[in-house]
């Protein structure tokens, strides 16, 4: 539907003297914004404190300049949240094992079983990691993991798990046998007719009516479970349109010569199905990322969390300005980089469709 | 065909199973803890305040109240919320497309900045803006009888008067740390709206820009051939054939929005997620609050849906079909 950027239509707009009109106007509004917003990040900010002054110098420059020394002293809490300090290698470990993960994902010529696997073993040795226990690392719970590394074990972890439900439910949809076909059409559309937040207080407050008074699922378990829940949703309506762009005569194929119903799902068709939905897959897989940030309301320290709770401290009261455009940038990273390949991704799919 | 009957009962006996499971636990768990299941609860005062809206509440009203008066607060907030994304949205998608390198620049990265931040980070940030403003004595004061102060922005509301000329405007006066009369927006609606519009505008904006580009080029050009100017063309010729291709995806935005304006939650504004919520703090009836609430935003979604569908068929009948 999208033809290529260059064959775009460009809006007709303005053109010669009024595009240049309006290129200057743009153009003094920007600088007047890029000038005071220099004054306020460089020129007037404060990067440093001196050890007993608390936050003074940077409550004398409110206004005027920027605190990013309320970064600087915080930065590892934010990054890290109150795992235990010297311990902390173990999460800077799980940090990098992800970041080498998505790295690994964006290489089309690593695309293989391996990969899969991957992403399933990273979350597992993140988990023993963060948790430690046993290999000789001293046990830390979940009430003190936050930060950047649950932020990534929320995301990758709840994508993983919730792909073979989302296989599951989107099959189910598409199922011939009416029973099948209405529970997972029920499932779906209920899941993704109501705001997300609603699964993670359910989570955190009716799971635990769920199981017997012994049983006690851990908090940050149950958000994870939350999340399975309502990506498997999100994720099985991506796989059914690429089911539907698979042709008809791959089912037939698979069908004429004898593979009874699973077989044919497995080697024929969700293999071609999967690779149509890899950009949305990872436009759900960002949106996810993003999503995580809501374990806040349920009083969990992901990322945001921790950006948060740098605030109720007395001391940086007020400078949430600085410390969300911190956490904000982290963000930004991440989803941007991501983002990008899913378009080039998308248009080299499109270009080879085409070829074809 | 007894092969598939199989099947079926299989999953279904499966999921009754579950559920059955599930069911009898939780009725042991809620008699243990001494909680009475049912919805009687709503028909009990609440006893708590929300601040003002617009339906009238005190602590002495019921729970229903409560939640019909976040409902109505969610409704609202929606429904400012897509007036103002539709139209920053569609400004941004023919920036987006402008042939003036620095408009489409400034658009370019508006949509990049907010589609790969978090909303609730926005939400959390534009707040924070707000409570940076001065307190209500020092309150900033653009225009007379207009006041905007970290408690909100206070402006002058009409009153109806007994004599001539029976209109009056009633301006905001401070009182103590705070203002009385006239009207306001309290910065925790101003947060969520401004927040919900900005970021939503951002998806708007490429389904318009997608929208756009699937009208052949040709079509804009002609217009122009026939002697319209670039604006009419646009206004008359290529919006409204990019409206067809634009309102199913721009219906899900809509949706979104509706749904993500839960996250009121997070910044303190009633909202009805808000208000289950202390419902549920204060009643202890967890089940029943959360199904309700879920029951309550799948059929407004649903409606939404099918009036945006309607609306879409009208408007490719309209138009002879895309």
């Amino acid at each position: 539907m999208t033809p290529d950027s260059n064959r775009a239509p460009r809006v007709p707009m303005f053109r010669d003297r009024t595009d240049a009109i309006a290129t200057i106007a743009v153009g003094i509004v920007l600088a007047c914004v890029a000038y005071s917003f220099a004054r306020w990040a460089v020129v007037h900010a404060v990067w440093h404190l001196p050890a007993d002054a608390g936050s003074a110098p940077c409550r004398a420059v409110k206004g005027e300049g920027a605190c990013w020394a309320v970064v600087v002293e915080n930065v590892r809490f934010m990054l890290f949240g109150s795992y235990p300090r010297a311990e902390q290698w173990r999460p800077i470990v799980v940090c990098l094992l992800f970041v080498s993960l998505y790295g690994a994902s964006l290489v089309r010529a690593l695309w293989t079983r391996w990969l899969l696997a991957l992403w399933i073993a990273d979350s597992a040795v993140a988990v023993v990691l963060l948790r430690g226990g046993r290999l000789g690392l001293s046990e830390v719970p979940t009430e003190f993991w936050g930060g950047l590394p649950l932020t990534f074990l929320l995301s990758t972890a709840g994508f993983t798990l919730a792909l073979p439900f989302a296989v599951l439910l989107a099959l189910g949809r598409r199922s011939g046998l009416p029973a099948i076909r209405t529970l997972c059409v029920g499932y779906i559309e209920v899941v993704r007719g109501v705001p997300v937040i609603t699964f993670l207080f359910m989570a955190a407050v009716m799971f635990p009516l769920f199981t017997p008074a012994s049983v006690s699922i851990d908090k940050l378990l149950r958000a994870q479970i939350a999340f399975v829940m309502v990506m498997a949703a999100y994720v099985a309506e991506v796989i059914r349109s690429g089911l539907q762009a698979v042709p008809r005569g791959q089912y037939e194929a698979a069908a004429s010569i004898g593979l009874p119903f699973w077989p044919a799902m497995i080697l024929v068709v969700l293999p071609q199905a999967l690779r149509v939905s890899i950009p949305a897959l990872v436009n759900t897989f960002i949106a996810l990322f993003k999503d995580t940030s809501l374990v806040i309301v349920i009083g969990l320290f992901d990322l945001l969390g921790t950006a948060k709770a740098v605030l109720v401290d007395g001391r940086w009261v007020g400078f949430g300005v600085e410390v969300y455009l911190f956490a904000a940038s982290v963000y930004f990273v991440f989803c941007y980089i991501v983002s990008r390949f899913s378009l080039r991704l998308e248009q080299e799919l499109r270009r080879a469709a085409g070829a074809a | 065909m007894i092969r598939t009957i199989r099947w079926q009962l299989a999953v279904a006996s499966v999921v009754v199973a579950i559920a059955a499971a599930i069911a009898a636990q939780t009725a042991v768990n809620l008699r243990a803890r001494g909680i009475a299941s049912g919805f009687d609860f709503l028909s009990r005062p609440a006893g708590f305040e929300i601040a003002r809206g617009l339906l009238s509440f005190s602590s002495r009203d019921t729970y229903t109240r409560a939640l019909l008066v976040g409902l109505v607060n969610t409704v609202r907030v929606s429904l400012l919320g897509i007036v103002i994304a539709t139209s920053l949205g569609l400004l941004v998608g023919i920036a987006r497309l402008s042939e003036i390198w620095i408009v489409s620049t400034v658009a370019r990265t508006y949509v990049e900045v907010t589609r790969n931040t978090p909303l609730l980070l926005q939400l959390l940030f534009w707040y924070t803006l707000t409570q940076g403003l001065p307190a209500a004595p020092e309150a900033l004061n653009p225009l007379p009888g207009v006041y905007l102060c970290f408690r909100g922005l206070f402006l002058p509301a009409p009153i109806w008067r007994h004599g001539f000329p029976w209109i009056g405007l009633e301006r905001p006066a401070l009182v103590g740390f705070g203002f009385q009369g006239g009207t306001s927006v309290s910065p925790e609606f101003a947060a969520l709206v401004i927040g919900l519009s900005i970021y939503t505008a951002a998806f708007i904006g490429e389904t318009v820009r997608g929208g756009i580009m699937a009208v052949g080029r040709g079509q804009a050009e002609a217009a122009v051939a026939v002697g319209l100017s670039r604006l009419h063309a646009l206004r008359f010729v290529v919006l409204p054939q990019a409206l067809r291709v634009v309102i199913p995806p721009a219906t899900n935005q809509f949706l979104n929005l509706f749904k993500n304006s839960s996250l009121a939650v997070a910044i303190g504004y009633p909202d009805l997620m808000s208000i289950t919520n202390t419902t549920l703090n204060q009643t202890g009836q967890a089940i029943e609050a959360i199904a309700l609430a879920m029951v309550v935003y799948l059929a407004v979604s649903l409606s939404l849906a099918a009036g945006m569908s309607l609306y879409n068929g009208s408007v490719l009948r309209r138009g002879g079909g895309a």
